[in-house]
Protein backbone atom coordinates (compact mmCIF):
# COMPACT_ATOMS: atom_id res chain seq x y z
CA UNK A 1 0.00 0.00 0.00
CA UNK A 2 1.46 3.32 -1.07
CA UNK A 3 -0.25 6.41 0.34
CA UNK A 4 0.39 9.91 -0.93
CA UNK A 5 -0.66 12.68 1.48
CA UNK A 6 -1.02 16.14 -0.02
CA UNK A 7 0.03 19.02 2.22
CA UNK A 8 -0.04 22.76 1.62
CA UNK A 9 1.95 25.56 3.16
CA UNK A 10 -0.35 28.44 4.14
CA UNK A 11 -0.14 31.71 6.08
CA UNK A 12 -1.02 31.06 9.71
CA UNK A 13 -4.80 31.43 10.01
CA UNK A 14 -4.35 32.95 13.49
CA UNK A 15 -2.64 36.00 11.96
CA UNK A 16 -3.77 38.94 9.79
CA UNK A 17 -3.50 37.97 6.13
CA UNK A 18 -3.35 40.23 3.10
CA UNK A 19 -3.15 40.39 -0.68
CA UNK A 20 -0.25 41.89 -2.63
CA UNK A 21 -0.74 44.66 -5.18
CA UNK A 22 -1.05 42.00 -7.93
CA UNK A 23 -4.00 40.43 -5.98
CA UNK A 24 -2.02 37.34 -5.07
CA UNK A 25 -1.73 36.07 -1.53
CA UNK A 26 1.06 37.83 0.38
CA UNK A 27 2.89 34.77 1.65
CA UNK A 28 5.47 36.86 3.51
CA UNK A 29 2.93 38.82 5.59
CA UNK A 30 2.32 36.01 8.04
CA UNK A 31 4.16 33.02 9.42
CA UNK A 32 4.03 30.08 7.00
CA UNK A 33 2.75 26.83 8.45
CA UNK A 34 1.42 23.49 7.27
CA UNK A 35 -2.33 23.77 6.58
CA UNK A 36 -3.91 22.70 9.85
CA UNK A 37 -6.47 20.43 8.15
CA UNK A 38 -3.71 18.56 6.28
CA UNK A 39 -2.30 17.28 9.57
CA UNK A 40 -5.52 15.25 9.93
CA UNK A 41 -4.78 13.70 6.52
CA UNK A 42 -1.24 12.87 7.65
CA UNK A 43 -2.63 11.23 10.80
CA UNK A 44 -5.11 9.20 8.72
CA UNK A 45 -2.34 7.97 6.40
CA UNK A 46 -0.08 7.02 9.31
CA UNK A 47 -2.90 5.07 10.98
CA UNK A 48 -3.68 3.14 7.78
CA UNK A 49 -0.01 2.18 7.37
CA UNK A 50 0.24 1.21 11.06
CA UNK A 51 -2.72 -1.17 10.53
CA UNK A 52 -1.97 -2.52 7.06
CA UNK A 53 1.71 -1.81 6.37
CA UNK A 54 2.98 0.16 3.41
CA UNK A 55 4.69 3.45 2.77
CA UNK A 56 3.69 7.10 3.00
CA UNK A 57 4.83 10.07 0.96
CA UNK A 58 4.00 13.74 1.58
CA UNK A 59 3.47 15.78 -1.60
CA UNK A 60 3.28 19.53 -1.88
CA UNK A 61 3.18 22.09 -4.66
CA UNK A 62 4.42 25.61 -4.12
CA UNK A 63 7.46 27.82 -3.77
CA UNK A 64 10.70 26.23 -2.50
CA UNK A 65 9.59 26.99 1.08
CA UNK A 66 6.75 24.44 0.66
CA UNK A 67 9.38 21.88 1.69
CA UNK A 68 8.86 23.13 5.28
CA UNK A 69 5.27 21.81 5.22
CA UNK A 70 6.51 18.48 3.86
CA UNK A 71 9.17 18.35 6.62
CA UNK A 72 6.44 18.80 9.22
CA UNK A 73 4.67 15.72 7.81
CA UNK A 74 7.99 13.81 7.88
CA UNK A 75 8.41 14.78 11.56
CA UNK A 76 4.99 13.32 12.26
CA UNK A 77 6.18 10.02 10.75
CA UNK A 78 5.65 10.12 6.98
CA UNK A 79 8.43 8.20 5.19
CA UNK A 80 9.44 10.52 2.35
CA UNK A 81 8.51 13.75 0.64
CA UNK A 82 8.23 15.42 -2.76
CA UNK A 83 7.74 19.08 -3.68
CA UNK A 84 6.67 20.27 -7.10
CA UNK A 85 8.28 23.66 -7.44
CA UNK A 86 8.77 25.67 -10.59
CA UNK A 87 8.71 29.41 -11.38
CA UNK A 88 5.95 28.74 -13.91
CA UNK A 89 3.61 27.64 -11.10
CA UNK A 90 3.25 31.11 -9.56
CA UNK A 91 -0.38 32.27 -9.62
CA UNK A 92 -1.89 28.80 -10.10
CA UNK A 93 -5.56 28.58 -9.15
CA UNK A 94 -7.41 25.48 -7.95
CA UNK A 95 -7.77 23.96 -11.44
CA UNK A 96 -4.07 24.44 -12.26
CA UNK A 97 -3.07 23.12 -8.82
CA UNK A 98 -5.22 20.02 -9.28
CA UNK A 99 -3.64 19.33 -12.68
CA UNK A 100 -0.13 19.51 -11.22
CA UNK A 101 -0.94 17.40 -8.15
CA UNK A 102 -2.64 14.79 -10.35
CA UNK A 103 0.39 14.66 -12.66
CA UNK A 104 2.70 14.24 -9.66
CA UNK A 105 0.50 11.51 -8.16
CA UNK A 106 0.40 9.66 -11.49
CA UNK A 107 4.19 9.89 -11.70
CA UNK A 108 4.86 8.85 -8.09
CA UNK A 109 2.26 6.09 -8.14
CA UNK A 110 -0.26 5.63 -5.30
CA UNK A 111 -2.94 3.23 -4.09
CA UNK A 112 -4.52 5.92 -1.96
CA UNK A 113 -4.33 9.71 -1.89
CA UNK A 114 -5.33 11.44 1.36
CA UNK A 115 -5.94 15.17 1.60
CA UNK A 116 -7.35 17.65 4.12
CA UNK A 117 -10.84 18.81 3.26
CA UNK A 118 -9.73 22.37 2.53
CA UNK A 119 -6.88 24.81 3.01
CA UNK A 120 -7.32 27.59 5.53
CA UNK A 121 -6.14 30.25 3.04
CA UNK A 122 -8.27 29.74 -0.07
CA UNK A 123 -10.94 27.73 1.81
CA UNK A 124 -12.44 26.43 -1.43
CA UNK A 125 -12.63 22.74 -0.62
CA UNK A 126 -12.52 21.79 -4.32
CA UNK A 127 -9.00 20.47 -4.94
CA UNK A 128 -9.52 16.88 -3.67
CA UNK A 129 -12.57 16.48 -5.94
CA UNK A 130 -10.69 18.03 -8.86
CA UNK A 131 -7.66 15.75 -8.41
CA UNK A 132 -9.96 12.70 -8.39
CA UNK A 133 -11.66 13.99 -11.53
CA UNK A 134 -8.37 14.60 -13.38
CA UNK A 135 -7.05 11.15 -12.41
CA UNK A 136 -10.39 9.51 -13.18
CA UNK A 137 -10.33 7.91 -9.72
CA UNK A 138 -13.27 7.52 -7.33
CA UNK A 139 -13.67 10.30 -4.80
CA UNK A 140 -14.27 9.57 -1.11
CA UNK A 141 -14.49 13.07 0.32
CA UNK A 142 -15.48 14.62 3.67
CA UNK A 143 -14.48 11.43 5.48
CA UNK A 144 -15.01 11.33 9.24
CA UNK A 145 -13.84 7.68 9.32
CA UNK A 146 -11.78 5.56 6.90
CA UNK A 147 -11.06 1.85 6.71
CA UNK A 148 -9.25 -0.29 4.16
CA UNK A 149 -10.19 -3.88 3.37
CA UNK A 150 -8.04 -5.42 0.66
CA UNK A 151 -8.44 -3.21 -2.40
CA UNK A 152 -11.52 -1.40 -1.10
CA UNK A 153 -11.68 1.83 0.89
CA UNK A 154 -14.75 2.69 2.98
CA UNK A 155 -15.51 6.04 4.55
CA UNK A 156 -18.24 7.64 6.62
CA UNK A 157 -19.33 10.91 5.09
CA UNK A 158 -21.28 13.38 7.20
CA UNK A 159 -24.71 14.34 5.86
CA UNK A 160 -27.26 16.89 7.09
CA UNK A 161 -29.00 14.30 9.22
CA UNK A 162 -26.40 11.61 9.91
CA UNK A 163 -23.82 9.97 7.68
CA UNK A 164 -23.47 7.94 4.50
CA UNK A 165 -21.20 4.92 4.21
CA UNK A 166 -19.35 5.29 0.90
CA UNK A 167 -17.10 2.67 -0.69
CA UNK A 168 -14.70 2.60 -3.64
CA UNK A 169 -12.05 0.39 -5.16
CA UNK A 170 -8.46 1.60 -4.90
CA UNK A 171 -6.80 3.66 -6.14
CA UNK A 172 -9.00 6.44 -4.80
CA UNK A 173 -8.80 9.97 -3.42
CA UNK A 174 -9.93 10.52 0.18
CA UNK A 175 -10.37 13.87 1.93
CA UNK A 176 -10.74 13.98 5.70
CA UNK A 177 -12.56 16.41 7.99
CA UNK A 178 -11.37 17.68 11.34
CA UNK A 179 -13.66 15.31 13.17
CA UNK A 180 -11.62 12.40 11.79
CA UNK A 181 -8.95 12.12 14.46
CA UNK A 182 -6.48 14.05 16.59
CA UNK A 183 -3.19 14.60 14.73
CA UNK A 184 -0.12 13.44 16.66
CA UNK A 185 2.60 15.88 17.65
CA UNK A 186 6.06 15.17 16.25
CA UNK A 187 8.16 13.38 18.88
CA UNK A 188 11.78 14.30 19.51
CA UNK A 189 12.73 11.05 17.77
CA UNK A 190 10.46 11.94 14.86
CA UNK A 191 12.05 15.37 14.50
CA UNK A 192 15.54 13.84 14.48
CA UNK A 193 14.56 11.10 12.03
CA UNK A 194 12.94 13.61 9.67
CA UNK A 195 16.30 15.30 9.10
CA UNK A 196 17.56 12.15 7.38
CA UNK A 197 14.51 11.65 5.16
CA UNK A 198 14.64 12.72 1.54
CA UNK A 199 12.43 15.30 -0.10
CA UNK A 200 12.59 15.07 -3.89
CA UNK A 201 12.12 18.17 -5.99
CA UNK A 202 9.85 17.58 -8.97
CA UNK A 203 9.72 19.98 -11.92
CA UNK A 204 7.04 20.52 -14.53
CA UNK A 205 9.39 19.25 -17.23
CA UNK A 206 10.06 16.12 -15.20
CA UNK A 207 6.31 15.53 -14.81
CA UNK A 208 5.60 16.29 -18.46
CA UNK A 209 3.27 19.17 -17.57
CA UNK A 210 2.99 21.91 -20.20
CA UNK A 211 3.93 25.15 -18.33
CA UNK A 212 1.26 27.12 -20.23
CA UNK A 213 -1.46 25.01 -18.55
CA UNK A 214 -0.43 26.14 -15.05
CA UNK A 215 0.46 29.37 -13.26
CA UNK A 216 -1.27 32.65 -14.07
CA UNK A 217 -1.52 31.83 -17.79
CA UNK A 218 -3.06 28.39 -17.32
CA UNK A 219 -5.50 29.29 -14.54
CA UNK A 220 -9.11 29.86 -15.58
CA UNK A 221 -9.75 32.26 -12.72
CA UNK A 222 -8.08 35.62 -12.25
CA UNK A 223 -8.79 38.32 -9.70
CA UNK A 224 -9.97 41.49 -11.46
CA UNK A 225 -10.32 43.66 -8.36
CA UNK A 226 -9.88 43.50 -4.59
CA UNK A 227 -11.07 45.95 -1.96
CA UNK A 228 -10.99 45.91 1.82
CA UNK A 229 -14.52 45.32 3.12
CA UNK A 230 -16.21 48.47 4.42
CA UNK A 231 -15.42 48.90 8.10
CA UNK A 232 -18.32 48.54 10.48
CA UNK A 233 -19.53 51.65 12.29
CA UNK A 234 -18.78 51.75 16.00
CA UNK A 235 -21.45 49.91 17.94
CA UNK A 236 -23.12 50.61 21.28
CA UNK A 237 -21.24 49.02 24.20
CA UNK A 238 -22.91 49.16 27.62
CA UNK A 239 -22.42 47.61 31.05
CA UNK A 240 -24.73 44.87 32.25
CA UNK A 241 -27.87 46.20 33.99
CA UNK A 242 -31.65 46.03 33.39
CA UNK A 243 -31.53 49.11 31.14
CA UNK A 244 -28.89 47.39 28.99
CA UNK A 245 -31.09 44.31 28.56
CA UNK A 246 -34.06 46.47 27.60
CA UNK A 247 -31.93 48.48 25.13
CA UNK A 248 -30.70 45.23 23.55
CA UNK A 249 -34.26 43.98 23.04
CA UNK A 250 -35.11 47.40 21.51
CA UNK A 251 -32.12 46.95 19.17
CA UNK A 252 -33.37 43.48 18.13
CA UNK A 253 -36.98 44.67 17.77
CA UNK A 254 -35.98 47.59 15.51
CA UNK A 255 -34.37 45.07 13.18
CA UNK A 256 -37.34 42.67 13.41
CA UNK A 257 -35.11 40.01 14.94
CA UNK A 258 -37.39 39.12 17.85
CA UNK B 1 -30.63 35.11 -24.28
CA UNK B 2 -27.76 33.40 -22.54
CA UNK B 3 -28.65 30.37 -20.45
CA UNK B 4 -27.59 30.17 -16.79
CA UNK B 5 -27.73 26.75 -15.15
CA UNK B 6 -28.79 26.41 -11.50
CA UNK B 7 -28.25 23.11 -9.69
CA UNK B 8 -31.10 22.85 -7.19
CA UNK B 9 -30.01 22.33 -3.60
CA UNK B 10 -32.65 20.23 -1.83
CA UNK B 11 -33.36 19.13 1.72
CA UNK B 12 -36.16 16.85 2.87
CA UNK B 13 -37.48 16.62 -0.69
CA UNK B 14 -37.89 20.37 -1.18
CA UNK B 15 -35.88 23.19 -2.73
CA UNK B 16 -33.87 25.07 -0.12
CA UNK B 17 -33.89 28.85 0.23
CA UNK B 18 -30.51 29.20 -1.48
CA UNK B 19 -31.97 27.49 -4.58
CA UNK B 20 -34.64 30.18 -4.84
CA UNK B 21 -31.97 32.83 -4.28
CA UNK B 22 -29.83 31.33 -7.07
CA UNK B 23 -32.81 31.29 -9.47
CA UNK B 24 -33.45 34.97 -8.64
CA UNK B 25 -29.77 35.75 -9.28
CA UNK B 26 -29.79 33.74 -12.53
CA UNK B 27 -32.77 35.76 -13.85
CA UNK B 28 -30.62 38.89 -13.70
CA UNK B 29 -27.93 37.20 -15.81
CA UNK B 30 -29.97 35.40 -18.44
CA UNK B 31 -32.44 32.60 -18.84
CA UNK B 32 -32.42 30.24 -15.81
CA UNK B 33 -32.22 26.48 -16.36
CA UNK B 34 -33.03 24.54 -13.17
CA UNK B 35 -31.39 21.11 -12.85
CA UNK B 36 -33.22 19.18 -10.13
CA UNK B 37 -31.97 15.77 -9.02
CA UNK B 38 -32.96 13.13 -6.51
CA UNK B 39 -36.20 11.47 -5.40
CA UNK B 40 -39.20 13.78 -5.80
CA UNK B 41 -37.40 16.05 -8.27
CA UNK B 42 -40.50 16.19 -10.51
CA UNK B 43 -42.58 17.68 -7.71
CA UNK B 44 -40.11 20.57 -7.28
CA UNK B 45 -40.30 21.70 -10.92
CA UNK B 46 -43.33 23.92 -10.18
CA UNK B 47 -41.54 25.71 -7.34
CA UNK B 48 -38.48 26.36 -9.55
CA UNK B 49 -40.80 27.74 -12.22
CA UNK B 50 -42.39 30.14 -9.70
CA UNK B 51 -38.92 31.58 -9.16
CA UNK B 52 -38.19 32.01 -12.84
CA UNK B 53 -36.90 28.75 -14.30
CA UNK B 54 -37.30 29.02 -18.09
CA UNK B 55 -36.24 25.39 -18.52
CA UNK B 56 -36.18 22.47 -16.11
CA UNK B 57 -34.06 19.32 -16.28
CA UNK B 58 -35.27 16.53 -13.97
CA UNK B 59 -33.48 13.40 -12.75
CA UNK B 60 -35.51 11.78 -9.97
CA UNK B 61 -33.19 8.78 -9.46
CA UNK B 62 -31.60 8.43 -6.02
CA UNK B 63 -27.89 9.20 -5.98
CA UNK B 64 -25.69 6.11 -5.82
CA UNK B 65 -22.53 8.12 -5.19
CA UNK B 66 -22.01 11.60 -3.73
CA UNK B 67 -22.28 14.32 -6.42
CA UNK B 68 -21.25 12.06 -9.35
CA UNK B 69 -24.58 11.95 -11.16
CA UNK B 70 -25.07 15.69 -10.65
CA UNK B 71 -21.73 16.33 -12.39
CA UNK B 72 -22.76 14.10 -15.34
CA UNK B 73 -26.10 15.93 -15.69
CA UNK B 74 -24.61 19.40 -15.37
CA UNK B 75 -21.94 18.61 -17.97
CA UNK B 76 -24.69 17.47 -20.37
CA UNK B 77 -26.76 20.57 -19.56
CA UNK B 78 -23.80 22.91 -20.15
CA UNK B 79 -23.38 21.37 -23.61
CA UNK B 80 -27.11 21.29 -24.45
CA UNK B 81 -27.85 24.85 -23.32
CA UNK B 82 -24.46 26.25 -24.38
CA UNK B 83 -24.24 27.81 -20.91
CA UNK B 84 -21.30 29.92 -19.72
CA UNK B 85 -22.38 30.11 -16.07
CA UNK B 86 -23.41 27.38 -13.62
CA UNK B 87 -24.60 28.22 -10.11
CA UNK B 88 -24.48 25.72 -7.24
CA UNK B 89 -24.98 26.14 -3.48
CA UNK B 90 -21.78 26.90 -1.60
CA UNK B 91 -22.00 23.92 0.74
CA UNK B 92 -19.85 20.79 0.93
CA UNK B 93 -21.64 18.90 -1.86
CA UNK B 94 -22.05 22.00 -4.03
CA UNK B 95 -18.37 22.88 -3.88
CA UNK B 96 -17.31 19.33 -4.80
CA UNK B 97 -19.77 19.32 -7.68
CA UNK B 98 -18.32 22.66 -8.81
CA UNK B 99 -14.76 21.35 -8.68
CA UNK B 100 -15.44 18.21 -10.68
CA UNK B 101 -17.62 20.03 -13.20
CA UNK B 102 -14.97 22.70 -13.87
CA UNK B 103 -12.43 19.99 -14.71
CA UNK B 104 -14.98 18.05 -16.82
CA UNK B 105 -16.18 20.98 -18.96
CA UNK B 106 -13.07 23.15 -18.98
CA UNK B 107 -13.87 26.04 -16.68
CA UNK B 108 -13.01 27.63 -13.39
CA UNK B 109 -14.54 27.74 -9.93
CA UNK B 110 -15.36 30.52 -7.50
CA UNK B 111 -16.69 29.41 -4.10
CA UNK B 112 -18.47 31.34 -1.34
CA UNK B 113 -19.63 33.93 -3.88
CA UNK B 114 -22.17 36.53 -2.76
CA UNK B 115 -23.00 37.76 -6.26
CA UNK B 116 -22.38 37.48 -9.99
CA UNK B 117 -22.07 40.63 -12.11
CA UNK B 118 -23.63 41.11 -15.55
CA UNK B 119 -20.17 40.65 -17.13
CA UNK B 120 -19.94 37.19 -15.54
CA UNK B 121 -17.41 38.13 -12.85
CA UNK B 122 -18.11 36.73 -9.39
CA UNK B 123 -17.92 38.65 -6.12
CA UNK B 124 -16.52 36.87 -3.09
CA UNK B 125 -15.46 37.86 0.42
CA UNK B 126 -12.06 36.42 1.41
CA UNK B 127 -10.10 36.17 4.66
CA UNK B 128 -13.41 35.81 6.46
CA UNK B 129 -14.83 39.00 4.98
CA UNK B 130 -11.86 41.31 5.57
CA UNK B 131 -11.60 41.82 1.79
CA UNK B 132 -13.87 41.45 -1.22
CA UNK B 133 -12.50 40.20 -4.53
CA UNK B 134 -14.03 40.18 -8.00
CA UNK B 135 -12.95 37.20 -10.08
CA UNK B 136 -13.04 36.70 -13.82
CA UNK B 137 -13.41 33.14 -15.11
CA UNK B 138 -12.20 31.90 -18.50
CA UNK B 139 -14.35 29.11 -19.93
CA UNK B 140 -17.43 27.95 -18.05
CA UNK B 141 -17.79 29.84 -14.74
CA UNK B 142 -18.91 27.45 -12.02
CA UNK B 143 -19.92 29.66 -9.10
CA UNK B 144 -20.88 28.39 -5.65
CA UNK B 145 -23.29 30.86 -4.03
CA UNK B 146 -23.38 31.41 -0.29
CA UNK B 147 -26.86 31.24 1.28
CA UNK B 148 -28.60 34.56 2.13
CA UNK B 149 -26.44 36.55 -0.31
CA UNK B 150 -29.38 37.84 -2.36
CA UNK B 151 -33.11 37.98 -1.57
CA UNK B 152 -35.29 35.32 -3.24
CA UNK B 153 -38.07 36.96 -5.28
CA UNK B 154 -40.70 34.98 -7.19
CA UNK B 155 -41.28 35.73 -10.91
CA UNK B 156 -42.87 33.00 -13.00
CA UNK B 157 -40.81 31.43 -15.78
CA UNK B 158 -41.87 29.18 -18.65
CA UNK B 159 -40.70 26.05 -16.81
CA UNK B 160 -40.36 23.97 -19.97
CA UNK B 161 -39.22 20.49 -19.03
CA UNK B 162 -36.28 19.47 -21.20
CA UNK B 163 -35.29 15.79 -21.33
CA UNK B 164 -31.56 15.20 -21.61
CA UNK B 165 -30.21 11.79 -22.47
CA UNK B 166 -27.41 11.30 -19.97
CA UNK B 167 -26.15 7.71 -19.94
CA UNK B 168 -24.57 6.34 -16.79
CA UNK B 169 -20.89 7.16 -16.86
CA UNK B 170 -18.37 4.34 -17.22
CA UNK B 171 -15.91 6.09 -14.89
CA UNK B 172 -14.75 4.23 -11.79
CA UNK B 173 -17.05 5.47 -9.03
CA UNK B 174 -17.64 5.49 -5.34
CA UNK B 175 -20.81 3.81 -4.11
CA UNK B 176 -23.08 4.80 -1.23
CA UNK B 177 -23.66 1.49 0.56
CA UNK B 178 -25.70 2.75 3.54
CA UNK B 179 -27.27 5.93 4.86
CA UNK B 180 -27.38 6.26 8.61
CA UNK B 181 -29.87 8.70 10.13
CA UNK B 182 -28.52 10.55 13.10
CA UNK B 183 -30.37 12.61 15.61
CA UNK B 184 -32.36 15.27 13.84
CA UNK B 185 -32.07 18.77 15.15
CA UNK B 186 -35.16 20.94 15.48
CA UNK B 187 -32.91 23.96 14.94
CA UNK B 188 -32.09 25.49 11.55
CA UNK B 189 -28.94 24.53 9.65
CA UNK B 190 -25.98 26.53 10.99
CA UNK B 191 -24.62 27.66 7.62
CA UNK B 192 -27.97 28.95 6.34
CA UNK B 193 -29.65 30.16 9.56
CA UNK B 194 -30.96 33.74 9.81
CA UNK B 195 -29.97 33.86 13.48
CA UNK B 196 -26.91 32.21 15.07
CA UNK B 197 -26.19 32.19 18.79
CA UNK B 198 -22.64 31.04 19.60
CA UNK B 199 -20.90 30.27 22.86
CA UNK B 200 -17.21 30.34 23.72
CA UNK B 201 -14.79 29.82 26.54
CA UNK B 202 -16.80 32.25 28.70
CA UNK B 203 -19.65 29.73 28.96
CA UNK B 204 -17.38 27.86 31.35
CA UNK B 205 -18.48 24.28 30.71
CA UNK B 206 -20.59 21.94 28.57
CA UNK B 207 -23.49 22.70 30.94
CA UNK B 208 -23.05 26.39 30.16
CA UNK B 209 -24.15 25.63 26.58
CA UNK B 210 -27.70 24.99 27.80
CA UNK B 211 -28.01 28.79 28.01
CA UNK B 212 -26.70 29.18 24.45
CA UNK B 213 -29.32 26.69 23.26
CA UNK B 214 -32.11 28.42 25.20
CA UNK B 215 -31.35 31.80 23.64
CA UNK B 216 -31.02 30.19 20.19
CA UNK B 217 -34.45 28.60 20.63
CA UNK B 218 -35.98 31.87 21.86
CA UNK B 219 -34.65 33.58 18.70
CA UNK B 220 -35.44 30.53 16.49
CA UNK B 221 -31.77 30.36 15.56
CA UNK B 222 -28.94 27.87 15.18
CA UNK B 223 -26.32 27.16 17.84
CA UNK B 224 -22.64 27.76 17.11
CA UNK B 225 -19.46 27.48 19.16
CA UNK B 226 -15.94 28.88 19.12
CA UNK B 227 -13.01 26.60 18.53
CA UNK B 228 -11.98 26.98 22.18
CA UNK B 229 -15.37 25.57 23.21
CA UNK B 230 -15.36 22.67 20.73
CA UNK B 231 -11.72 21.81 21.51
CA UNK B 232 -12.68 21.72 25.19
CA UNK B 233 -15.39 19.19 24.27
CA UNK B 234 -18.24 21.43 25.46
CA UNK B 235 -20.06 21.27 22.13
CA UNK B 236 -19.63 19.04 19.03
CA UNK B 237 -17.04 20.07 16.43
CA UNK B 238 -19.58 20.32 13.62
CA UNK B 239 -21.03 23.44 15.26
CA UNK B 240 -17.73 25.28 15.20
CA UNK B 241 -17.90 28.75 13.63
CA UNK B 242 -14.60 30.03 12.30
CA UNK B 243 -11.76 29.65 9.87
CA UNK B 244 -11.57 25.88 10.19
CA UNK B 245 -15.29 25.41 10.86
CA UNK B 246 -18.45 26.81 9.30
CA UNK B 247 -18.60 30.32 7.86
CA UNK B 248 -21.89 32.02 8.72
CA UNK B 249 -23.44 35.24 7.50
CA UNK B 250 -26.78 35.52 9.34
CA UNK B 251 -29.05 38.52 9.87
CA UNK B 252 -28.10 38.32 13.56
CA UNK B 253 -25.03 36.81 15.20
CA UNK B 254 -24.96 36.66 19.00
CA UNK B 255 -21.57 35.84 20.56
CA UNK B 256 -21.66 34.77 24.20
CA UNK B 257 -18.37 34.60 26.09
CA UNK B 258 -16.30 34.63 22.87
CA UNK B 259 -13.23 36.86 22.99
CA UNK B 260 -12.94 37.01 19.20
CA UNK B 261 -9.68 35.43 18.03
CA UNK B 262 -9.06 36.14 14.34
CA UNK B 263 -9.82 32.45 13.76
CA UNK B 264 -13.38 33.02 14.98
CA UNK B 265 -13.93 36.43 13.40
CA UNK B 266 -13.07 34.96 9.99
CA UNK B 267 -16.15 32.75 10.26
CA UNK B 268 -18.73 35.40 11.24
CA UNK B 269 -17.67 38.93 10.41
CA UNK B 270 -19.95 39.25 7.39
CA UNK B 271 -22.98 38.83 9.69
CA UNK B 272 -25.48 41.67 9.20
CA UNK B 273 -25.90 42.50 12.92
CA UNK B 274 -23.55 41.38 15.70
CA UNK B 275 -24.35 41.27 19.42
CA UNK B 276 -21.51 40.53 21.85
CA UNK B 277 -21.75 39.61 25.52
CA UNK B 278 -18.43 39.30 27.36
CA UNK B 279 -17.13 39.93 30.87
CA UNK B 280 -13.89 41.28 29.45
CA UNK B 281 -14.28 44.87 28.24
CA UNK B 282 -11.08 44.40 26.19
CA UNK B 283 -12.39 41.38 24.23
CA UNK B 284 -11.50 42.05 20.55
CA UNK B 285 -14.94 40.91 19.37
CA UNK B 286 -16.45 44.14 20.77
CA UNK B 287 -14.78 45.86 17.76
CA UNK B 288 -17.29 44.07 15.51
CA UNK B 289 -20.29 44.53 17.82
CA UNK B 290 -23.30 46.58 16.77
CA UNK B 291 -24.52 46.11 20.32
CA UNK B 292 -22.30 44.89 23.15
CA UNK B 293 -22.92 44.19 26.79
CA UNK B 294 -19.97 44.00 29.16
CA UNK B 295 -21.26 41.38 31.54
CA UNK B 296 -21.55 37.73 32.43
CA UNK B 297 -23.47 35.63 29.90
CA UNK B 298 -24.79 33.43 32.74
CA UNK B 299 -26.84 36.38 34.05
CA UNK B 300 -27.32 38.41 30.83
CA UNK B 301 -28.87 35.53 28.86
CA UNK B 302 -31.64 34.62 31.36
CA UNK B 303 -32.50 38.32 31.75
CA UNK B 304 -32.57 38.74 27.96
CA UNK B 305 -34.81 35.70 27.45
CA UNK B 306 -37.16 36.94 30.19
CA UNK B 307 -37.39 40.43 28.61
CA UNK B 308 -38.05 39.01 25.11
CA UNK B 309 -40.78 36.73 26.49
CA UNK B 310 -42.30 39.56 28.56
CA UNK B 311 -42.64 41.70 25.42
CA UNK B 312 -44.04 38.83 23.37
CA UNK B 313 -46.67 38.08 26.00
Amino acid sequence: MKIVVCVKQVPDSWSERQLRADHRLDRDAAERVINDLDTYAVEAALQIVEQHGGETLALSMGPASAEEAVRKALQMGVDAGAVVTDDALAGSDAVATARVLAAAIASLGADLVVMGVESTDAKMSVVPAMVAEVLGWPMLTQAQALSIDGATATIERQTATGHDVVQADLPAVVSVVEKFNEPRYPSFKGITAAKKKTVDVLTLAGLGVDPTTVGTAGSPTSVAAAQPAPTRGAGVIVDEDPAAISALVDFLAERRLV
Amino acid sequence: MTNVIVLADRADGALTKVTLEMLTLARGLGSPVAVITGPGADADAARATEYGAASVVLDPAAATEPVGRDVDLLAAAVAHFNAATVLVASNAAGKETAGRLAIRVGGGVVTDAVGVNADGTAVQPIFGGAMTVTTRVAGVAVVAIRPSSVPAEPAAGAGTVVALDVPASDRRRAQITASVEGQRSSRPDLAAADVVVSGGRGMGSADGFALVEQLADTLKGAVGASRAATDAGWYPHRFQVGQTGTTVSPQLYVALGISGAIQHRAGMQTSKAVVVVNKDREAPLFELADFGIVGDASTVVPALIAEIERRRA
